[in-house]
């Protein structure tokens, strides 16, 4: 039914259209001058007639649950039940009036279904009468405004440079979504773990949380020494540790290589290829890293007499690695290429040879660009979750031994939110905590990062 | 003097070879890898691509299949199958014990029944009468007929038991084993048997999602870059939204997963595991990338477009709608399915929505619950049994088969339609 009056309106909407050309087509026939192209009048006519509807169709499609559960709702009101029995009478009226219930039916969720019905097929009605009334009365507005030849093309760029800015604030309202998903679970979380345990305490263990009977009430000291993420935030810098050293020579070296030694020819098939790595998917970085890196560390590492875990934070840790080296191989590339001539052959000029030019000249001289580069690198390793995943441990472990498996933010927001959550268990809340850290890290990394290299090309161009 | 001088200019210039040489290893190692990686998932890989059959004559008795003389297609269609398809392996061995038995009935797939209840199906004739049926071979044999299982463990250790080796290269010796094109793999939904698992579900899934996301992310990224590049005046809230632009192209991929759990499904209470919600995740994530891609392109127009347009009297709106966005398109559509290739391979976000669950049925909608191609990789690379391997590897093979081909469509409508000012 409601697909029906979407296409209704949009069909309606067409049709205006042509009207409102047709309109101006005759107002020019009578030899008065029309004060914008035909087409404008279409449009006008079209928005008139669409954009009302529209704006009350989604409107009541997000009032109409609400306001309907308050009514059925309101028939219980004054016996005592508490929140969550009210929305399980209410899902059950619900299921009961499609016929899907399969409970038992007393005779007050009886009434209460009819009446739920009742309720539907009113707002339904209402509806679609509500929306008629608005359509005709918007068109008749707008096709009045046409007839007297008013100024179209201003009212229908105005609204098109409205609907211009509306879009432009999707960016800004993912942000905010992004802060409100994580920020009340952090709250919660924060009211029952204190903050100073969680930045603070060693011992990371939140299946602990989870064993439990639904029916006992929540012992605040059952969870002290479960939350203490200090074991996963060292986890965490320390394979994006590893990664860095995999990615910072190689990624920097075949940067400047590329940049100020590579003939045209190897530049035009080497970037590309390089560049390949970073189009490959992160989960199939997992899975090389857990089927042919662990078991081969492990495998040398039997063979010298050490004791290497197939999960070793090594393997995860330069498989990102590898990962992130086209990352800093273009972005040093970049960087390096927009440093000045002028630089180089002074110091031509000077005798120095090609790599004492880059060591002294162009790699001061582009630093601050490739430390841009390199935190943004960081920022990816950190923020890395497949990888770590499939091819790191899951248990946090404190350790600084890269033959031994450890566990990252990323990989512990997984291990919890797979599968079905509750929502309001601490531990569901803990990931959220975790997103939140994450969020606000690399948010901070990001914007330095970015303002270095801005800074950077501001200074050169 | 002199020899210092010249011991000096040695030393540099191998100082200078030296660090030439950093640089082409460096290059060389980054190629390395991409060898090695791409080798190591061909290799185990392509074997997928070939399917274990068992030949097996079965008898279509009558009386076994419980049917009448001259029966309808729908008594043939309701007839129980299993009597007889069991029957037919038993046959191979007809002194077996009751375990021996059981192997045997575990040499082929569950599927054994539906196998031959649609030979008799294409052919109602062959009741009374006796014929080779291919039947799929279970993962393990499919395993070891390819060379994949060592054969020289303990019995203990394997999944194939001796009694089931003899019977298996009996028939290996007949010319009753063949390997053919594995089209299940295909067609069929994922399944937790090995041999039946197909990436039909997860494929459609991954369309699925997709297509969400284009229909979200193209339209409000191509009107956001209109608006910053061609509209906003310079103020600090188009700043604002410019740093915010570029920040969310460098948010971890999960904490989108996290919004797509903290406000799709928990605040909007739409499905879980769907391909919509995985959708619209995916499409929050690919807006930067297009309205970065879109941006660039419009940036690129030259001016004199624009005060071409201007001169004849058009408004600023039309001068955009109808030159500036339209010459700007080659660049927005290679950059959108840049962003697209980069949501197909996107993994965890899908994970945290849900899209993880086991589907094993082919999902007509995006409302139905579905998994992708980068979640099914996980999924098969988490379970246990070796017929997984290949099957991981088959499809990383088919995934980077839609990225490559989606990046060289990228790259073709950039240089083939995309005008260059100079």
């Amino acid at each position: 039914m409601n697909l029906v009056i979407f296409i209704f309106i949009v069909l309606l909407g067409f049709t205006s259209y042509y009207f409102g050309r047709k309109k101006a087509y005759s107002i020019q026939a009578t030899n008065t001058r029309l004060t914008a192209l035909p087409q404008f009048y279409g449009y006008y006519l079209a928005i008139w007639c669409a954009i009302p509807a529209f704006i009350i169709y989604s409107l009541w499609a997000i009032f109409e649950p609400s306001i309907v559960k308050l009514i059925i709702l309101s028939d219980y009101s004054n016996q005592g039940y508490l929140n969550d029995e009210l929305n399980l009478i209410y899902e059950k009226t619900k299921s009961l009036s499609r016929g899907q219930f399969t409970g038992e039916i007393t005779p007050y969720l009886e009434t209460s279904a009819e009446k739920y019905l009742n309720l539907r097929s009113i707002a339904q009605n209402s509806k679609v009468v509500l929306i008629l009334t608005i359509i005709i009365a918007s068109i008749a507005y707008g096709y009045k405004r046409i007839s007297s030849n008013k100024r179209t093309r201003e009212p229908v760029e105005k609204f098109l440079n409205a609907v211009l800015f509306t879009a432009s604030l999707a960016a800004v309202l993912t942000t905010v979504g992004i802060v409100f998903s994580l920020i009340f679970q952090t709250i919660d979380f924060f009211k029952v773990i204190p903050l100073f345990d969680f930045i603070f305490g060693t011992h990371w263990y939140p299946a602990k949380a989870f064993v439990r009977d639904a029916s006992e009430t929540l012992d605040p000291s059952m969870y002290s020494d479960t939350f203490g993420a200090v074991p996963i935030f060292a986890g965490t810098f320390f394979i994006a540790f590893i990664a860095m050293c995999v990615a910072i020579p190689i990624g920097l070296m075949s940067g400047i290589y590329l940049a100020e030694y590579a003939s045209t020819r190897v530049r035009q098939y080497a970037k590309p290829l390089i560049e390949i790595l970073a189009g490959i998917p992160t989960v199939v970085y997992g899975f090389f890293a857990a089927l042919t890196v662990g078991p081969f560390l492990k495998d040398i590492g039997t063979a010298m007499g050490l004791e290497v875990s197939a999960e070793s934070a090594l393997a995860a840790g330069g498989v990102m690695g590898i990962m992130i080296i086209p990352f800093i191989s273009s972005l040093s590339d970049d960087v390096i290429t927009s440093v000045p001539q002028g630089l180089r052959d002074g110091s031509y000029a000077m005798g120095a040879t090609k790599s004492e030019t880059i060591k002294k000249v162009i790699f001061p001289a582009a630093l601050p660009g490739i430390v841009g580069s390199i935190l943004l690198g960081v920022s990816r390793a950190i923020g890395e979750t497949m990888i770590v995943v499939m091819a790191s441990g899951l248990a946090a472990n404190l350790t600084l031994n890269p033959l031994e498996s450890t566990s990252t933010i990323t990989a512990q927001i997984v291990v919890i939110l797979i599968g079905d959550q509750a929502f309001g268990d601490p531990k569901t809340q803990a990931a959220f905590a975790l997103g939140m850290t994450l969020f606000l890290v690399t948010l901070c990394l990001n914007i330095f990062a970015l303002r270095v290299v801005k800074k950077y090309r501001e200074k050169y161009e | 003097m002199n020899k210092n001088k010249e011991k000096l200019l040695n030393s540099r210039y191998r100082a200078e070879k030296r660090f030439q040489f950093y640089g082409k290893s460096a290059i060389f190692l980054a190629l390395l890898f991409l060898t090695i990686f791409i080798f190591k998932i061909f290799s185990t890989g392509y074997t997928a691509f070939q399917k274990t059959w068992l030949v097996i004559p079965v008898t279509f008795d009558a009386e076994t299949l419980y049917l009448d003389e001259n029966p309808s297609i729908e008594d043939i269609e309701d007839a129980d199958y299993f009597d007889i398809a069991l029957k037919s392996m038993f046959d191979l061995d007809k002194n077996a014990s009751e375990k021996q038995q059981n192997d045997l009935k575990k040499m082929v797939s569950y599927f054994f029944e539906r196998e031959i209840k649609k030979e008799l199906l294409n052919d109602p004739s062959l009741i009374g009468k006796t014929k080779d049926v291919y039947l799929t071979a279970s993962d393990d044999l499919d395993q070891v007929f390819k060379g994949n299982y060592p054969r020289d463990l303990p019995e203990n250790q394997r999944r194939v038991t001796d009694f089931q080796l003899k019977i298996f290269d009996q028939l290996v010796e007949q010319g009753r084993v063949e390997s053919k094109f594995n089209l299940s793999f295909f067609t069929y939904p994922d399944s937790r048997e090995a041999e039946l698992a197909g990436i039909a579900s997860s494929f459609m899934g991954s369309i699925f999602s997709i297509l969400v996301c284009l229909v979200i992310a193209f339209p409000v990224a191509v009107l956001a870059a209109i608006y910053l590049e061609e509209f906003a005046p310079k103020n600090k809230f188009t700043d604002f939204i410019e740093v915010n632009i570029n920040n969310l192209a460098a948010v971890p991929s999960i904490v989108f997963g996290l919004l797509g759990l903290g406000i799709l499904l928990a605040v909007f209470q739409l499905p879980r595991s769907t391909p919509l919600v995985g959708g619209i995740t995916l499409s929050l994530m690919t807006l930067p990338t297009i309205i970065i891609a879109c941006r660039a392109s419009l940036k690129a127009v030259p001016p004199s477009i624009r005060e071409a347009a201007l001169a004849m009297g058009a408004s600023r709106m039309q001068t955009t709608m109808h030159h500036t966005v339209p010459l700007s398109m080659p660049g927005t559509l290679s950059g959108t399915i840049i962003g697209l290739a980069q949501a197909l391979g996107e993994t965890a976000p899908l994970i945290l929505i849900g899209m993880v669950a086991f589907v094993n049925t082919i999902p007509g909608s995006p409302l139905d619950p579905a998994a992708s191609l980068p979640v099914q990789i996980y999924i098969w690379a988490e379970s246990a049994e070796r017929g997984f391997v290949e099957k991981v590897s088959a499809c990383i093979m088919v995934l980077l088969g839609f990225l490559i081909l989606m990046n060289l469509f990228a790259q073709i409508i950039r240089h083939k339609f995309e005008k260059k000012w100079s």
